[in-house]
């Protein structure tokens, strides 16, 4: 078996004097599904964006399919289109309509012509069951829809990964299942998945791997049933007592 | 009920006895204004009919016809410097930014009279070279400078204004800076920025006037410089009339476009 596509070592992260994550060392298999929680300001979201870079790790390493994206040599493009990213806010380009948002990546950095970017579009659209919504604008779109677009926009670059920065915490309670229920097919079918989520229905029974943060540490990191069901540490305890009573 | 009430009150109270003053001043204003006025030395002065006539056909295809070329050849230059020194001005290399910051605090500071007359006068007694398309070349050269400071920042506003989560989108998806400015952040800053810009379009139409102190030959006369020699030929005011009515004809409808649009930009929003 190769190494694992997604390593992170050692990794600090500062906002000014801030230190947002201290010393992360994580890794995901191919074909595995890793949800990451834990409370606002533990970092989750920052050690996602640091995966693909959209934010600069102050230092320590991050190998994408063994090679070092925090290297000033490195593709950072390249490697970018090997990773699809899913955000909170959705973020389709409001001036294309579905079509164009789905291929202008498409043809601007994989070179694909115009009617091969238009299948894989289509093709892709298909598959998150928004194909009648090929000539919409976003705008027009519910929020679970434009998710789903969103996803569809990223599945087009034919990512070896996917990471979703919370994916439903934008969205009406009403429209959250039909996004988890692409995502769960996508783990399905072997994607290889970093999940920042709130939602912890998904992360049982969809995720391989529960990692906790808190305080910019990993607490905790174990199968879904030992995180969720069983934890080892007062944190975890903590929070998932604050999650669960929020339910209610 | 409510229209009861409204009807026991005796009328000068439904008016207000401020709105019933400033009825009664506007009144005496025009009265004043019948009764003193010479109109027949208005009428000679500022509506001479044999002068309007005189004016015509080259009010139209000399005069016109330069202010808007003027004024189509400024903004298209002034545009394209413009977003060059908005990219650099938000470049990560120093220099660049300094050089977009001192521009364009140099040219927002000066009045624009002063630029028009370096670009006109100063450059060739400096250099000894012309700015070439002659005085109109020259003034449309001084004046893309000017506007370029001010579109600038407009343009940078508009950018600024494009949610992070745009270039962070493109970026994730692979695409270079360069791609993602040109595709995905600038169409959407421009559309933005489509009032102010049209407001500056209105600004310069009436900037070219300032063309007027460089001179200019005959057939490179714009409006109000064509107005002011006629107003010396004619011995009376009616030339200026006349190009105020062109002026306008051309800027309301302008501005009037800029209402509809910000309009339509506030309810596209919500």
């Amino acid at each position: 078996m190769s190494a694992n596509p997604i390593q992170v070592r050692d990794l600090h992260k500062y906002f000014g004097e801030l230190e947002v994550l201290r010393g992360i060392d994580f890794e995901v298999a191919a074909g595995e599904v890793v949800c990451v929680i834990g409370p606002s300001g533990s970092g989750k979201s920052t050690l996602l964006r640091c995966v693909n870079r959209l934010e600069e790790p102050t230092s320590g390493t991050i190998l994408i399919e063994g090679e070092d994206i925090t290297d000033p040599e490195a593709n950072i493009d390249q490697l970018r289109a090997k990773i699809g990213m899913v955000f909170q806010q959705f973020n389709l380009f409001p001036h294309l309509n579905v079509l164009r948002n789905l291929t202008i990546a498409q043809r601007k950095v994989l070179g694909r012509s115009d009617d091969e970017a238009n299948q894989v579009a289509a093709a892709m659209l298909e598959r998150v069951g928004l194909s009648d919504k090929i000539d919409e604008f976003p705008a027009r779109l519910s929020g679970g829809q434009q998710q789903r677009v969103a996803i569809a926009r990223a599945l087009c670059m034919n990512p070896d990964m996917m990471l979703f920065d919370e994916p439903t915490s934008a969205l009406d309670p009403e429209l959250i299942g039909e996004v988890l229920d692409v995502m769960r097919t996508l783990a399905d079918e072997g994607m290889t998945m970093m999940v920042v989520t709130h939602e912890m229905g998904f992360a049982h029974n969809v995720a391989d791997r529960v990692v906790f943060m808190d305080g910019g540490v990993i607490v905790e990191d174990g199968p879904p049933d030992q995180v969720l069901g069983n934890p080892q540490h007062e944190r975890t305890r903590k929070f998932l007592r604050a999650v669960a009573q929020a339910e209610e | 009920m409510v229209a009861t009430t409204r009807a026991a009150r005796p009328w000068w109270k439904r008016v207000g006895l401020g709105r019933l003053a400033m009825y009664v001043v506007l009144v005496l204003i025009v009265l004043l204004f019948v009764f003193f006025a010479d109109f027949e030395k208005i009428q000679r002065n500022f509506f001479d009919w044999e002068t309007i006539e005189r004016m015509f056909p080259d009010v139209i295809t000399i005069a016109a016809k330069n202010t808007v070329i003027a004024t189509v050849l400024t903004f298209a230059i002034g545009l394209v410097l413009a977003l060059l020194l908005a990219l650099m001005k938000r470049s990560t290399i120093g220099p660049y930014r300094w050089f977009a910051s001192g521009y364009i605090e140099l040219f927002r500071g000066l009045p624009a009279l002063i630029t028009l007359i370096l670009v006109a006068f100063g450059l060739p007694i400096a250099f000894g070279w012309d700015i070439p398309g002659g005085r109109l070349g020259q003034g449309v050269i001084g004046l893309s400078l000017v506007a370029a400071a001010y579109m600038a920042e407009t343009i940078r506003a508009g950018i600024e204004a494009v949610p992070r989560g745009q270039m962070e989108a493109a970026r994730s998806l692979g695409m270079s800076r360069a791609n993602a400015m040109a595709f995905i952040i600038l169409p959407q800053a421009f559309r933005i920025i489509i009032p102010p810009l049209t407001n500056e379009f209105v600004l310069l139409i009436k900037d070219t006037s300032l063309f007027f102190v460089i001179g200019t030959t005959p057939a490179s006369r714009e409006l109000t410089k064509f107005a002011r020699d006629f107003m010396t030929d004619a011995r009376n005011a009616t030339p200026l009339t006349v190009v105020a009515v062109l002026y306008l004809l051309i800027t309301l409808p302008l501005t009037a476009m800029v209402r509809r649009l910000e309009r339509s930009a506030s309810r596209g929003k919500r």
